[in-house]
C-alpha cells in the first residue's frame, strides 16, 4: 500500500549570486519514516533543510512540508514541524526546566501540558534532579538530547535535525538514536542530515547529496548492495569521489 | 497574548541573570550622574572672558564686574572693537566674548530692554559654551537686580529686560549641574534604548537561537515587542534612579512635572529602540552592533546641545540636530525642568519623536525576516 507522503520536492533549487547550493533536487519522505541526508560537509544539506523549514526561500522549484507550499504557507509549515538546527540553540543562561517551558510555550502548549511533558521529558532523559541546572552547565551529550526532545515537545508532523549528533562519543550517539526511534515510533517523521555513515544504516532510506545534488536515494540495503559494498562508507566513498566542492 | 507573555517571561530572567547588565544598568548611572558633574565643574571655574564695551557706562563695568566676581570666569582681555576681541579667541588667550553695546545703559533706563551679545569659542565647546551658558545666567541675575533698583528709584512698574542676543537661558542660579545633569540622564537613556536591545538581539543571532525562534510559528511582531519591553521598561527605571539622583544629591527638583518627563520619555524610547532594532537587523556580530551604536550614539550626543548649546552651532550642525531625536529629549528636559514647561509647550517635541518612532520602527520591522531570501 503506497504511504503517505510529508515531504515532497521537484527540482529544488537554491542560488547565492552564481553558486548552486542545492542543485534540482526531487524526492519524496513518507509519513512515519526515518529519511537520512548523507553529504560531504558544504553538500548542501543545510541550505536544503533550511528550504523546507521555511527558512530560506527557494530560488526555483517546488516543495510541500506537511502538505503546505514552502513559499505561500511557510508560517502554516512551521506550526506542524519541529527543526533543531546545526548550532547548538538552548539557552545557555536557562536551565532545562526553563528551556522547556520556553520552547513548549512558544508553540501554544498550555501550561498544564507543558507542566505534564516536562516531567516525562526529565525521566525519560534522566534528567530528574537536574531541572534547575543551567544548562551552560551540561556536558554535550545532555544538550544534544535535550535540544532534540525540546524540538519535539510539541509533537510536531515532522522533526527537521541538522546532524544532530556532530562532536558527541559513540554511546551518546547510540542513545540519541534510541531517543530518535522512540519519536519515529509515535508517528513523528525524521528527517535527519548527518556525515557518520554508521548512523546512515540506522535510517529507513538515505538519499546521498553530492555538490547540491541528489545522487543516489534509496534503503541502505539496496544502495550497498548497488554499489556492490558492505557497508555504507564504502557507498558513500564511491559516490563522493566524484565531488568537486571542498568542505566549509 | 500569551505568546508575548512567555517570552517577556525568558527576556526577564535572562537580564536578571546577566551580572553584566545589572551593573551597566545601574552601577554606571550612579558613576556618571556622580562623578562627571564634579569632574567638569572644575573645569568650568577657569573660563577665559575677554569684553567688549562700547558703552563704558556704570552699568556695563558693574555687570563685567559681577560676572567676574562669580569666581567662574577671568576677565583676560578688554579690546575696543570686535575683530579685535576675536583675535583673542582665535590666538586661544579666550574661550569666548561678551560685546556691550553703545548706549547699554540709555537703552535700559529709557526703553526698559537692551540686548547683549554673547560669542563663544567652537573650538573648545563644552568650555565655551557652558561658559556662554553660565554668563547668560549671570546676566540674567544681574537685570533682576536693575529690576530692583529701578524700583526702588522711580517706582516704575514695568520691567526693564535686557535680551540676550545668543540664547534664552533658565538657570537663574548659575548652577552647572542643574545644567548637566539632565543630560545625562538623557545619554544614559539613550544608550540603554540604542545599543541594549540591539545587542541582544545580535547575541541570538550569535548564539543560534533566533534560527529556533524563526521555525517557530511566533509572529514577527510578538518577537519584536518581547524584546523591547523589557528594554524599555529598564530605560524608564533607570530614568527613575538618576532622577532621585538628581533630586536627592544635587537637590534638583523640576519645575515642571515629573509626569511630563515620563510621558515624553515614554515616546522618546520608542523612537530610540526602534533606532536599535533597526541597527540590529543589520549587524550579524555583537561586536558589530556595538561598534555601530556607540558610534551614533556619539553623534548623537555631541550634536545634542548637552555640550554646545544648539543655538551657537554652526548652521549645518543646527540643521542636524533637528533629525537628531537626542536633542530634542535634552532640550525637552530642560524645558520640564528649569522652565516648568507642560505637555501642551512640548506638543511639538512629541510630535517629532512620533515621526522618528514610526520611521525607526517602520523601517526595522520592514527590514526583520524571519527567511532569508
Ligand atoms: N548564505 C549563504 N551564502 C552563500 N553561500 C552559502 C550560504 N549558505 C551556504 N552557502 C554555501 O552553500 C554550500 C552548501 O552549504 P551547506 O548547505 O551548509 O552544506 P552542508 O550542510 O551540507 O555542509 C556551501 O558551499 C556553503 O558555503
Ligand atoms: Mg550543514
Amino acid at each position: 500500500m503506497e504511504k503517505e507522503n510529508v515531504i515532497v520536492t521537484h527540482e529544488l533549487t537554491k542560488r547565492f549570486g552564481d553558486f548552486t547550493a542545492v542543485d534540482n533536487v526531487s524526492f519524496a519522505v513518507q509519513k512515519g519514516e526515518i529519511f537520512g541526508f548523507i553529504g560531504a560537509n558544504g553538500a548542501g544539506k543545510t541550505t536544503a533543510m533550511r528550504m523546507l523549514c521555511g527558512l530560506s526561500l527557494p530560488s526555483s522549484g517546488t516543495a510541500t512540508v506537511a502538505g503546505f507550499d514552502v513559499y505561500k504557507q511557510n508560517e502554516q509549515i512551521k506550526k506542524h514541524i519541529g527543526y533543531m538546527s546545526q548550532k547548538f540553540s538552548l539557552y545557555e543562561d536557562l536551565t532545562i526546566r526553563e528551556n522547556i517551558r520556553f520552547y513548549a510555550g512558544i508553540y501554544g502548549l498550555r501550561d498544564e501540558r507543558i507542566r505534564e511533558k516536562t516531567d516525562l521529558l526529565l525521566q525519560q532523559l534522566h534528567m530528574k534532579g537536574a531541572e534547575r541546572t543551567l544548562v551552560r552547565a551540561l556536558p554535550l551529550g545532555w544538550k544534544q538530547k535535550l535540544a532534540f526532545s525540546i524540538a519535539i515537545v510539541h509533537d510536531p508532523a515532522i522533526v527537521f535535525l541538522d546532524e544532530p549528533t556532530g562532536g558527541v562519543d559513540p554511546i551518546t550517539r547510540r542513545e540519541f538514536w534510541s531517543l530518535i526511534y522512540e519519536a519515529a515510533g509515535r508517528g513523528i517523521t525524521i528527517f535527519v542530515t548527518t556525515h557518520y555513515m554508521d548512523e546512515a544504516e540506522y535510517c529507513n532510506r538515505v538519499s546521498i547529496m553530492v555538490d547540491g545534488r541528489i545522487d543516489a536515494l534509496d534503503s541502505p540495503a539496496n544502495l550497498m548492495q548497488q554499489y556492490a559494498s558492505a557497508s555504507m562508507d564504502g557507498v558513500f566513498l564511491q559516490l563522493a569521489r566524484k565531488a568537486k566542492r571542498s568542505g566549509d | 497574548m500569551r505568546m508575548l507573555k512567555i517570552l517577556l517571561w525568558k527576556e526577564l530572567l535572562q537580564i536578571y541573570r546577566d551580572p553584566a547588565i545589572i551593573r551597566i544598568l545601574f552601577i554606571m548611572p550612579m558613576i556618571q550622574l556622580l562623578i562627571l558633574p564634579l569632574a567638569a565643574d572644575y573645569e568650568i571655574k577657569n573660563i577665559n572672558l575677554g569684553v567688549v564695551d562700547h558703552d563704558h557706562s556704570e552699568y556695563s563695568r558693574q555687570l563685567v564686574n559681577k560676572i567676574v566676581s562669580s569666581g567662574y570666569f577671568r576677565l583676560k582681555d578688554y579690546s575696543a572693537t570686535f575683530p579685535q576681541g576675536l583675535k583673542a579667541i582665535e590666538s586661544g588667550r579666550t574661550d569666548l566674548i561678551l560685546e556691550i553695546p553703545t548706549h547699554f545703559e540709555r537703552d535700559i533706563v529709557k526703553d526698559n530692554r537692551s540686548s547683549l551679545f554673547v560669542a563663544v569659542d567652537a573650538v573648545n565647546g563644552v568650555k565655551a559654551g557652558l561658559g556662554g551658558a553660565y554668563l547668560q545666567g549671570i546676566i540674567q541675575n544681574y537685570n533682576q537686580e536693575v529690576r530692583t533698583q529701578w524700583i526702588q528709584a522711580q517706582r516704575f512698574d514695568e520691567q526693564p529686560t535686557i535680551e540676550i542676543a545668543s540664547a534664552d537661558w533658565y538657570n537663574p542660579h548659575m548652577n552647572y549641574r542643574v545644567f548637566m545633569v539632565p543630560g545625562i540622564l538623557v545619554m544614559l537613556v539613550t544608550m540603554i534604548g540604542s545599543s541594549f536591545a540591539a545587542n541582544n538581539i545580535v547575541r541570538e543571532k550569535e548564539m543560534g537561537t533566533i534560527e529556533q525562534i524563526n521555525v517557530s510559528p511566533i509572529k514577527k511582531m510578538q518577537f519584536i515587542l518581547g524584546k523591547l519591553i523589557p528594554f524599555w521598561l529598564l530605560a524608564l527605571l533607570v530614568l527613575t534612579i538618576g532622577l532621585l539622583i538628581a533630586r536627592l544629591v544635587y537637590g534638583i527638583v523640576p519645575l515642571g512635572h515629573y509626569s511630563t518627563i515620563y510621558v515624553f520619555a515614554t515616546i522618546y524610547l520608542l523612537a530610540i529602540l526602534g533606532l536599535g532594532l533597526l541597527l540590529s537587523t543589520y549587524a550579524q556580530t555583537q561586536q558589530q552592533s556595538m561598534l555601530v551604536s556607540f558610534f551614533v550614539t556619539m553623534i548623537f550626543n555631541l550634536l545634542s546641545g548637552l555640550y554646545t548649546p544648539i543655538e551657537s552651532m554652526p548652521a549645518w550642525a543646527q540643521l542636524i540636530t533637528r533629525f537628531n531625536p537626542v536633542s530634542y529629549f535634552i532640550e525637552v528636559m530642560r524645558m520640564v525642568m528649569l522652565k516648568g514647561s507642560g505637555l501642551a509647550d512640548i506638543r511639538y517635541q512629541i510630535l517629532a519623536l512620533i515621526g522618528f518612532a514610526v520611521f525607526f520602527n517602520g523601517w526595522a520591522i520592514l527590514n526583520y525576516r524571519k527567511r532569508s531570501g
